[in-house]
């Protein structure tokens, strides 16, 4: 457990190093290019606000009309069919769309069933092991300007549910229910 | 489809919110949304100014390419369309890195940089090119060997094995990768037969 720590404590602090040494022995004027590569970072961030304004109201709107709940009210009852456990469910579909959101969720569950419970642990991998597809497909496009975004978004929202059936299967395996 | 979804959740929330009466909270909703998303932005400017800049000092002094160098088998494999001394390529291999060492705010600004590549490799078009929906797919289906936000809470929560989830995290998540690879792949091919029907 403290290694892990320890490593994630390390690992960007060493990776800084690592780059300025290289610049030194190469003798690279350092600061420059950093302040160079630091202009196009600030444009980035800035051209992205129209993009996370449109998708964060849209689903801030529909989380707090209750279209959220009705829609996974009506698929609820055929996800316990086929076996995932009911209080896993709003985790699983609001995982790719809002990051935060599914933030708070994990933490609702792991406080209310236990993190070393089965739904906690279940939660904890579910959250681990996928990302907010929305959110990293508005940010990287957006910043870039790619308005067609092909297949993108149905390859994302299907590895997601890949990831679900994953984690729920892997769960079961090594922690039993 | 991604605007079919955004109008969709728009018109489905205020539609829904007519019948449940929760129209105060949808007013509320749009202007916190918007804020939030400001605020997140502003986040942002502080790590992407800073990784870019320091990206910028590896790429000049060569360490990117070195880098790509190891990583080359792979990463031809992948994006098999990607010259392999293209500058994308050192630029998605430090997305991937920093993916795979948890490092989400790192990886951000590396992997808008090597969009943009891709896109004047595909020509300046405003659309999706096959590399980019890969390295999108490794991106949403979320590489992770250490999960630190997901640890750090369950030890908030007082797990007595905070950690033991990371096995099972570190198969999901190889799942859904693979999953995400063939999903593209599938999609990919699809699109090319369909192009040779219609031609």
């Amino acid at each position: 457990m403290s290694w892990i720590s320890t490593v994630s404590l390390w690992i960007l602090p060493l990776l800084l190093l690592t780059v300025l040494i290289h610049a030194a022995v190469k003798k690279i004027p350092a600061y420059d290019s950093f302040v160079e590569g630091g202009k196009d970072g600030f444009q980035l961030a800035i051209s992205l606000i129209p993009y996370l304004v449109g998708m964060m109201v849209a689903i801030s709107v529909f989380r707090a009309s209750g279209a959220m709940e009705l829609l996974l009210g009506s698929i609820k009852p055929f996800l316990i069919f086929i076996g995932v456990p009911a209080d896993i469910v709003p985790l699983a579909f609001i995982r790719p769309i809002s990051g935060a959101g599914a933030l708070g969720m994990m933490s609702d569950l792991l406080a209310e069933h236990g993190p070393d419970s089965f739904i906690g642990r279940l939660a904890s991998t579910m959250q681990g092991s996928t990302d907010t597809t929305l959110y990293v497909l508005t940010v990287y496009f957006g910043a870039a300007g790619i308005k067609y975004m092909g297949d993108a978004l149905k390859v994302g929202f299907l590895a997601d549910a890949a990831g679900v059936a994953a984690s729920i299967i892997i769960v079961t395996i090594v922690f039993g229910s | 489809m991604v605007h079919a979804i955004w109008i969709f959740m728009l018109t489905a929330g205020i539609i829904t919110a007519m019948f449940n009466g929760r129209m105060e909270d949808v007013s509320e909703a749009i202007f916190s949304g918007a804020e939030e998303a400001v605020t997140l932005c502003f986040g942002l400017i502080s790590i992407m100014v800073f990784w870019l800049g320091i990206m910028n000092i590896a790429r000049k002094s060569g360490l990117m390419d070195i880098f790509t160098k190891l990583l080359r088998p792979v990463a031809v494999r992948l994006f098999p369309d990607v010259p392999a001394r293209h500058p994308a390529m050192g630029y998605i291999m430090s997305n991937i890195t920093a993916n795979l060492m948890g490092l989400g705010n790192a990886a951000t600004p590396m992997g808008i940089k090597a969009i943009k590549e891709l896109k004047k490799l595909n020509g300046g078009k405003d659309e999706a090119s096959r590399p980019m929906i890969t390295l999108m797919a490794l991106n949403t289906a979320s590489l992770t060997l250490i999960p630190t936000t997901v640890i750090a809470i369950r030890m908030n929560y007082g797990s007595a094995s905070p950690a033991e989830i990371v096995g099972t995290t570190i198969f999901a998540t190889a799942c859904s990768t693979a999953a995400a690879l063939c999903i593209d792949r599938y999609f990919y091919f699809r699109r090319l037969r369909k192009r040779k029907g219609y031609s």
